[in-house]
């Protein structure tokens, strides 16, 4: 017990550090992963076939495979396979390698819940605008959209909440995320060795930070209740 | 000059002919009720009216100018049918109103987005906005919904959407207002309070075309009556005629169905 207590204060900070590039990694997905999905959701509903084939099989393909081995390929395919190691072997290659992974892996998720919640959304409302001289823009920013947003909320709250723990997975490619910098700690650093404890003690982050996410989501949630 | 021509218009939906040739006129201020059974195209023909389908042949004219004309591809392109749409109104059957927006929003959005288009919307904003928004007033309190305006649709009757459509439709003043049987979502109770409105914008001239149900209804307000059947017009002419003194067999045969109940 005392020698937690020593080790207490050089953990946090190493926790944080890692929980740092956890929380860049994940807004890094959303901001990424948001707009991606929506293009993404619209290809699947294209008129036109090819696009529509490819965004079909692309989510297909992304859905089909384990996030883990996407972040593999990616990040290990360009140097062993082709000799051209894009990412580099920095932190910071490393990071954008996670980011393209993810945001990619999310876009695929959530443009499948975009398509579901444009989908949907009552025909009448298109004609109700379209009678009404609206232009299709229109019609899909000042009367679907809202309606959409409303719809995904929910399913959109589970996808962000498994996000914060998939970062996680980041670790495959040796992104000195929160596990990483815990389990550091097994194997000796700063001082410290062979303690099990600062890995466990990263699941209190994720729990935090899920909690804090779980209110927010929800107050959105209730934010939309006004209409029906 | 008739307001509204319709020649020979078409239509047909995977092999199945809706509309088989249907040309009719009316003339501005009219009140044309369009009856028939389920699957005689009446509903399909308003939607070609409010460019909703596109016919496979015929012309539609309002006031001598040629809206549409399915021999010439240039009336049929997409940013010139959006401006043609405003010529008409639609009432839906199931009212779409907009859920996120009260029901004073409703009828003054589209006004707004249009107003954004004319040349002098940002000199004059303000004088703009402000005549929209009267002008939806007014209609809301002429629907009897003066207290309601606030309101978003849920908190809403059927009857009390209903009117908040019929308003949202007349906001942008179109030639010819069409009712996609007005009152087919609503209970019984609430169908007089839409009739009625109806009924008072008849008594203004507004030029209507409303396919209904409502026999009675269609007797005391129209004109002028269509009857259809499988594509085609069998009979058309004043209630009297049409609905009081049918000449032809399919019409007797629809509406003593009527008539027993």
């Amino acid at each position: 017990m005392q020698l937690i207590i020593e080790q207490f204060p050089i953990v946090i900070r190493a926790l944080n550090v890692g929980f740092l590039q956890t929380l860049k990694l994940f807004f890094v997905t959303l901001l990424g992963a948001f707009p991606l999905g929506l293009v993404i959701a619209f290809g699947s509903m294209s008129h036109f076939r090819p696009l529509r084939y490819f965004s079909k099989i692309l989510v297909w393909i992304i859905r089909g495979t384990p996030l883990m081995i996407q972040l593999l390929i990616i990040y290990y395919f360009p140097g062993l396979v082709l000799h051209n190691p894009i990412w580099g072997g920095s932190e910071s290659g490393r990071f954008l390698a996670a980011s393209f992974s993810f945001i990619l892996n999310y876009a695929c998720y959530f443009s499948e819940i975009y398509r579901g919640g444009i989908q949907s959304i009552p025909v009448g409302q298109t004609e109700a605008g379209l009678v009404l001289g609206m232009t299709k823009r229109q019609i899909f920013v000042k009367v679907k959209l809202l309606q959409m947003i409303k719809r995904i909320v929910p399913p959109m709250s589970n996808e962000i909440i498994t996000l914060v723990k998939d970062t996680s997975l980041a670790r495959i490619i040796a992104l000195q995320e929160i596990i990483w910098a815990g389990q550091a700690f097994m194997k000796g650093s700063q001082g410290i060795s062979g303690a099990i404890w600062p890995l466990f003690f990263t699941a209190v982050y994720y729990l935090v930070c899920n909690g804090i996410l779980t209110v927010l989501l929800g107050y959105l949630e209730k934010k939309l209740d006004y209409f029906k | 000059m008739a307001i509204l021509e319709v020649e020979q218009i078409q239509k047909t939906f995977e092999k199945v002919q809706v509309l088989k040739d249907i040309s009719f006129s009316m003339e501005k201020g009219q009140t044309l009720s369009i009856i028939g059974s389920s699957g005689s195209g009446k509903t399909t023909l308003l939607r070609c009216l409010n460019f909703l389908e596109n016919p496979d042949a015929g012309i539609i004219r309002v006031n001598g100018e040629t809206l549409f004309d399915a021999g010439n591809p240039d009336t049929r392109k997409e940013s010139e049918i959006r401006k043609k749409r405003l010529h008409f109104g639609l009432v839906f059957q199931s009212f779409n109103l907009f859920p996120q927006y009260t029901a004073l929003q409703n009828v003054m959005l589209a006004g707004q987005l249009l107003a954004k288009e004319a040349d002098n919307y940002k000199t004059h904003k303000k004088e703009i906005n402000l005549a929209i928004e009267e002008h939806a007033k007014e209609l809301l309190v002429q629907m009897g919904l003066g207290d309601r305006m606030e309101n978003y649709p849920h908190q809403l009757s059927g009857g009390q959407c209903q009117r908040v459509a019929i308003a949202r439709a007349l906001a942008l003043t179109p030639d010819i207002l069409c009712f996609d049987e007005p009152t087919s979502a609503l209970d019984p109770e609430l169908t007089g309070e839409v009739l009625r409105v109806i009924k008072e914008l008849a008594d203004k001239e507004t030029t209507m075309i409303i396919v209904t149900h409502e026999m009675a209804f269609a007797r005391d307000v129209a004109d002028c009556v269509i009857f259809m059947d499988d594509g085609y017009i069998v009979e058309q002419g004043s209630p009297r005629e049409v609905i009081e003194n049918p000449r032809e067999e399919r019409t007797k045969q629809f509406l003593s169905r009527y008539t027993q109940g």
